[in-house]
């Protein structure tokens, strides 16, 4: 082929052990990149991100104009990565599985919990990105609401609403990445995420003795009070017990699978 | 290179596997040295596959253990600048172009992008191959891919499961030659193979693997001559040997072949007159019935290519 072959294989390095090793920085970028490398990626990323931008041309015809407000736009817009960010948190966690490159990425970094806290950071980087564009485009929707249609155009809002509404975003995102972990498989842990927790709402608001209780162990519940801004000291108390039943639980689950799961050619 | 690393390169020492009551990989023990080719040979549910992965850490051990350049692979500090691994070709995201693939490993090990498009050219694959997306490849291509990947941190070992899996004789003499330069700089190769003349060409030292057991090891050198002489002759000379007392049998194709060392067939033959037309050490086919007996119990019918 070449004539360089022997320049570009001999070996060069002596052995030496515990110097020289990946930093965490260059597995963040790599695993960072690997969420944005492929056209299915971009695709996903892509009308995640579309969303946004959607809702709030649809919004500046169809809704009141005394509905115009910032508050509205917000809500709205969040709507649909409400749906989306776990997706993808269940993709970022179960495509090494899916098509097997695993092989390659836990043989490169053997700590595989590295490798997971990378892929964890790297999607909840991404997940800010997408919440910060919500806010950000929400922000234009309003100011073309009163430009355009001399909408309400209120900006109220608070600091809390912007914590708040994050929050909620970011633990649908966490939910998919932990179910995505401790699945391994999409279609089971696209299905599961989706599915299972939404029969468990049905069966705790649906059942009267199991009502009073659907706080503490409903996810969607105790989050949606964080929506209306007006939680309470209970109601963050809930909002943890419900987290750690629908988040830590496969959250560790997942964390042991991936430790542990032999990756198979 | 031998002064500076005085360990084996790779050392397994009674290495076992077992799912449930199934023990895959059943006290596997080699080594393979710096400078040479070594060659897994075993067919296809041998225990192969399983050994090379407990090799790398992907899979954990029942018992035993193997080091890689004297450490446990997972102890490696950035395995990639010291160890190549290729254990699976089609292992890769199919949407993701070649080019990228390596992109991604060159970042990880801490590379200049300089070696990503160094490495393409190395292994053949032209600028557009790169940029299109794995998915499109045939196994050849991955092949190629997966050994430019393998070699991206200038490793001194290299590990490579069926690498000859898919390519063309061309190619199978391409990679020869490329893995024939890594060692005779000092590098070492251990690749596995389910067919014989595959690896037989390409490696300098075998271990042969049935049924999860070691079956035979040594140099390819030694287990050749192991395969005894060949020997053809015009006239009676089957009854020469048989009046020396010289063990033969016939071969495919004419001539026969024997365990007896040249020099004894030589004087059966003078002395009962007979002409030789030749007479040789017997090639592979000897190792290849080595092959076939040892693993025959194991042998699936379903080779996969």
């Amino acid at each position: 082929m070449t004539g360089s072959i022997t320049t570009a294989v001999a070996p060069t390095q002596p052995v030496t052990t515990g110097r020289d090793g990946i930093p965490f920085g260059r597995l963040l970028r790599t695993e960072l990149r690997k969420l944005t490398d492929t056209r299915a990626s971009r695709w996903f990323l892509a009308a995640i991100i579309a969303a946004t931008p959607i809702v709030v041309a649809v919004m500046l015809f169809a809704v009141a104009p005394k509905d115009l407000t910032y508050n509205k736009f917000v809500d709205y817009t969040v709507a649909p990565e409400k749906i989306l960010l776990p997706a993808l948190g269940i993709l970022a966690m179960t495509s090494e599985w899916s098509q097997r490159t695993g092989l390659v990425t836990f043989t490169l970094v053997p700590d595989r919990r590295r490798v997971l806290l990378a892929k964890f950071m790297a999607t909840l980087a991404l997940g800010l990105l997408v919440i910060a564009i919500v806010f950000a485009v929400s922000a234009v929707g309003n100011l073309l609401g009163i430009g355009l249609r001399h909408g309400n155009g209120s900006w109220s809002f608070g600091l809390a609403g912007f914590a708040e509404i994050t929050l909620v975003q970011i633990i649908g995102l966490v939910e998919g990445m932990a179910f995505g972990m401790a699945m391994l498989i999409t279609a089971a842990a696209i299905v599961s995420y989706y599915v299972v927790p939404n029969l468990w709402s049905v069966l705790f608001s649906s059942t009267s003795s199991l009502k009073h209780s659907a706080n503490w162990v409903d996810l969607n519940q105790a989050a949606g009070n964080l929506y209306n801004q007006k939680i309470t000291g209970t109601g963050w108390l809930q909002l943890l017990v419900a987290a750690a039943l629908w988040i830590l639980i496969p959250l560790t689950v997942g964390v042991w699978r991936v430790s542990r799961t032999e990756v198979k050619t | 290179m031998a002064a500076l690393l005085p360990l084996a390169a790779i050392e397994v020492a009674d290495l076992r596997k077992s799912y449930g009551s199934d023990t895959v990989v059943d006290g596997v023990s080699f080594a393979v040295q710096h400078g040479s080719v070594t060659g897994f040979l075993g067919p296809n549910g041998a225990g192969k596959s399983t050994t090379l992965r407990m090799l790398v850490g992907l899979t954990r051990p029942s018992s035993g253990y193997a080091t890689v350049l004297g450490l446990r692979y997972p102890e490696l500090s950035n395995p990639g600048r010291r160890v190549g691994v290729l254990l699976d070709a089609a292992a890769q995201h199919a949407g993701r172009t070649g080019h990228e693939v390596l992109t991604l490993g060159a970042m990880l090990m801490g590379l200049p992008a300089t070696r990503v498009e160094e490495m393409i050219e190395l292994v053949g694959l032209t600028p557009a191959e790169a940029r299109r997306r794995t998915g499109t490849y045939s196994l050849g291509m991955r092949q190629r891919l997966g050994i430019a990947h393998a070699l991206l941190g200038r490793p001194q070992v290299l590990i490579l499961d069926e690498p000859a899996n898919g390519l063309d004789p061309a190619g199978i003499h391409w990679m020869r030659g490329l893995l024939r330069e890594f060692a005779d700089a000092g590098g070492a190769v251990l690749l596995s193979s389910h067919l014989l003349r595959e690896i037989e060409v390409i490696a300098d030292e075998l271990v042969v693997i049935g049924r999860g057991r070691i079956v035979a090891q040594g140099s390819k050198h030694d287990l050749l001559a192991a395969a005894g002489t060949f020997v053809r002759g015009a006239g009676d000379l089957d009854t020469a040997l048989r009046a020396a007392g010289i063990e033969f049998r016939p071969a495919d194709g004419g001539g026969y072949t024997s365990p007896a060392g040249a020099e004894a067939i030589a004087h059966a033959a003078a002395r009962a007159g007979v002409v030789l037309t030749e007479l040789r050490p017997a090639d592979g086919a000897g190792l290849e019935d080595l092959f076939l007996q040892l693993t025959a119990d194991d042998a699936r019918e379903d080779v996969t290519a």
